[in-house]
């Protein structure tokens, strides 16, 4: 049996977590969601003064599956929200939201008929960033955060994995009882029958068990 | 709740023309704002455009109706939000307009100075765009290096990087301080090896002249039709600029020139673009060699301006003006008319219809939105075209998304 | 600033038109039934090409207003920076116009940005609904009866929660 101490230097013992953990946070894949003003902020975050490459969140993707960070940049009004919880739902786990802006976080001087006061009451929000808009130090700052949230948090398995059991994608309905809450439908992909009772089942039982 | 399904995506029964129906926004890269298009496809080639907008409308014009005339400026500035200062400016001079005052000539100098800056971080941003999209991104980075350099000029002019509000009823905010126009005169010695670069780097490139070359004309005839204004209209060939025709501010005192071309192309819009930011640059530094020096407000008995804090303390006038403009049911003295006035914004025509009831507050202040105005376009210019042109005439219109809805 | 003769000829082929100035702009104030034939005679004869804005105001609590919409139409000139502001006013119910889309393509959006705030219908506009707002919502916000925080509608959206991941 080999003792700690006989290990070579260059080799390093972890948990599994922390490993995973560090990964991620060290190469978050954002998704701008950018609206408004904040955008520009955004850009300027990214150009070369700034530079959010020191941060290893450079790699900026349109595409909500390739992602894991989404920032809400600008204000969000109510035609635009759908559009929003689409996106985010889109995105894979696990996945975090900043919500840059006094617009994005409340609604900021913006307190119309248009405009939602605040995403997070629509959607889950990991960190807000304040200002109007914010410096792109603010922004950074609050990966920095963010990064220390992710070391925190979560397991190799995904972060609240272990409360939930693994769905597979079901298409959104409307809550009869409450016309305001989504609620999950029927699985969008047909399945069979053994797949959906592995799903439904805890990870790591048996379909039989 | 889904999204919604336009009129033109609703299959009818007729015999299609086109062979698929493609959604393109309101999250896309290449929209750079929140706006929806709905291309009618026959291969690659687009038969049809529907634009579907309203994605960031906040209500601008009925928040007008609920802050003061000083209050509103805040607002202005997140509506084109590339140049803020543009609509600082646009605003306060309406609202002087309305109230018949006539700023100090040092005032006009510096919002000419402020003006033409925000002119020149548009059109950066705009070709930025143009370049980004057709594929050439070390251009982005290049322009979005003088835009910095903007940012910190206003930082040392107001305090804020680029939600300035900066201008005041009948003045600015703070006069300009020996090290703002020092950092103007650095960035008009560094500004044009900036632009000689991006000349070098995309204007004779191979492929952003075919990209953009010959790509969404817009006729003369066509331009005045659809009342297009601006960069736009004067790469269609129209002379119309609004610093030459009705010289508002001090525009009259300098020499320049008006940027047009004959082409109406995306390639002839960058061009316009590129001009007119070195005839910017020559209109500031005429502008701050001659600054006049100066108060930057109107006269205190006016009844316009907050009076410095050692006049409210020391003098009478300053005493009672502050008190009439601070108390809730006194403020500014505005006649119960109606005034529309215009500047030439970076985008094209800026006006505001501003009607007053007597109050402090706006009855109704109506923009008129040049990026509104433009996207109407659209449709017409990318007939026929192929899908990659979509991103190069969208770029080249130069669409704000919260001046588009307000 | 128009020529005296320009306004002087709207006034000879129009007289039910009242025209007034303002810090050095006209204003050219029709009936709503010839709102269409000056503006077709602007464009026509008096050379303002141009359509620079339409827009509206609702007069519902101004002082000694005796109009509830005025619509504002601003016409100019493509080679200078020549204005004119025509102004008719129509009343509830039912608010209607005749469209100009058939003399400006430019005023197709400015119409349906006009009927979407205020509710005014453009009779012969092809393709009149709303622009801004979504098609679901049922009021014209830029009316003054309408209250800034609106009715409601912007929190009546379905709340997505961490769960449905």
């Amino acid at each position: 049996m080999t003792r700690m101490t006989d290990l070579p230097d260059n080799v390093v013992i972890t948990k599994l977590d922390a490993l995973v953990n560090w990964c991620r946070k060290n190469s978050l894949w954002p998704m701008p969601f950018a609206t408004a003003c904040c955008g520009i902020e955004l850009m300027a975050t990214g150009a070369s003064r700034h530079d959010i490459a020191r941060f290893g969140a450079e790699v900026f993707r349109f595409s909500p599956r390739q992602c894991d960070l989404m920032i809400v940049a600008g204000r969000v009004v109510m035609k635009m929200m759908p559009v929003l919880q689409r996106i985010w739902l889109q995105m894979h786990e696990p996945k975090w939201c900043i919500s840059m802006g006094a617009c994005a976080s409340t609604g900021g001087v913006f307190d119309t008929y248009a405009v939602v006061q605040g995403i997070d009451r629509f959607i889950p929000v990991d960190m807000y960033v304040p200002g109007c808009p914010p410096r792109p130090e603010q922004l950074l700052q609050a990966i920095i955060d963010l990064q220390e949230k992710i070391q925190r948090e979560g397991s190799a398995w995904g972060k609240d994995v272990e409360r939930r059991p693994h769905q597979p994608p079901r298409a959104l309905l409307a809550d009869p009882k409450n016309p305001r809450l989504l609620v999950a439908g029927p699985p969008i992909f047909a399945q069979d029958e053994a797949a959906n009772k592995w799903d439904t089942g805890k990870r790591g039982e048996s379909p039989d068990s | 709740m889904p999204l919604q399904r336009s009129e033109l995506s609703q299959a009818t029964d007729e015999v299609q023309e086109y062979l698929w129906t493609m959604n393109f926004g309101p999250q896309h890269p290449a929209t750079h704002t929140t706006l929806r298009l709905i291309l009618k496809l026959e291969g690659e080639r687009v038969v049809d455009a529907d634009c579907d907008i309203g994605y960031l409308h906040s209500g601008f014009e009925k928040l007008a109706e609920h802050l003061n005339y000083n209050q509103y400026v805040t607002i202005t500035d997140r509506m084109n939000y590339v140049s803020p200062m543009a609509n600082n400016v646009a605003w306060h001079l309406a609202v002087e307009k309305l109230m018949g005052l006539e700023v100090p000539p040092r005032c006009q100098y510096l919002r000419v100075i402020v003006a033409e800056l925000a002119r020149i971080a548009d059109h950066l941003v705009c070709n930025a765009a143009v370049g980004l999209d057709t594929g050439a991104f070390t251009f982005f980075m290049y322009a979005f290096n003088p835009r910095e350099m903007i940012y910190d000029i206003f930082e040392a002019l107001c305090g804020a990087r680029f939600t300035n509000s900066y201008t005041r009823v009948g003045g600015l905010m703070y006069d300009a301080s020996p090290k703002a126009i020092e950092l103007i005169r650095e960035f008009l010695r560094k500004m044009p090896r900036a632009l000689d670069d991006m000349d070098r780097l995309l204007t004779r490139n191979r492929v952003f002249v075919d990209r953009t070359k010959g790509i969404g004309v817009l006729t003369k005839e066509e331009a005045i039709n659809r009342g297009v204004t601006g960069p736009i209209a004067r790469a269609s060939g129209v002379t119309r600029d609004l610093r030459k025709d009705e010289p508002y501010l001090a525009y009259s005192d300098f020499d320049f020139q008006v940027c047009c071309a004959q082409g109406g192309d995306c390639y002839a819009r960058y061009l316009v673009r590129m001009a007119e930011m070195r005839e910017s640059l020559k209109i500031i530094h005429q502008a701050v060699e001659n600054l006049p020096s100066g108060p930057v407000h109107v006269d205190v008995g006016q009844r316009a301006i907050i009076p410095d804090k050692w006049q409210v303390h020391s003098t009478i006038e300053g005493l009672i003006t502050h008190f009439e403009i601070i108390m809730q049911n006194r403020g500014f003295e505005v006649p119960c008319e109606e005034v529309y006035c215009a500047t030439e914004s970076p985008n094209g025509e800026l006006g505001f219809y501003i009607v007053g009831d007597g109050s402090p507050y706006a009855y109704r202040a109506r923009c008129r939105p040049p990026s509104f105005v433009h996207f109407a376009l659209f449709p017409h210019l990318i007939r026929g075209h192929m899908l990659g042109d979509v991103v190069a005439v969208l770029g080249s219109l130069n669409i704000i998304a919260a001046e588009l809805d307000r | 600033m128009v020529s005296s003769e320009t306004i002087q000829a709207i006034q000879a082929r129009f007289p039910s038109a009242e025209i007034t100035e303002f810090r050095k702009q006209f204003r050219v104030c029709v009936p709503r039934e010839i709102v269409h034939d000056v503006l077709r005679f602007l464009k026509d004869e008096c050379g303002f090409t141009l359509i620079i804005d339409i827009t509206c105001v609702d007069y519902l609590y101004y002082p000694k207003a005796k109009d509830r919409f005025g619509v504002v139409y601003i016409v100019g000139r493509p080679e200078n920076a020549d204005r004119l502001i025509v102004k008719t006013f129509v009343n509830d119910p039912e608010p209607t116009l005749p469209t100009v889309t058939d003399l400006w393509e430019g005023a197709r959006w400015l119409e349906r940005e006009v009927w979407d705030m205020f509710g005014i219908r453009f009779e012969g506009h092809a393709n009149l609904r709303r622009i801004l707002l979504p098609e679901d919502f049922q009021d014209h916000p830029l009316r003054k009866d309408y209250p800034l925080q609106g009715r409601g509608e912007r929190h009546n959206i379905p709340v997505v929660t961490r769960d449905m991941g």
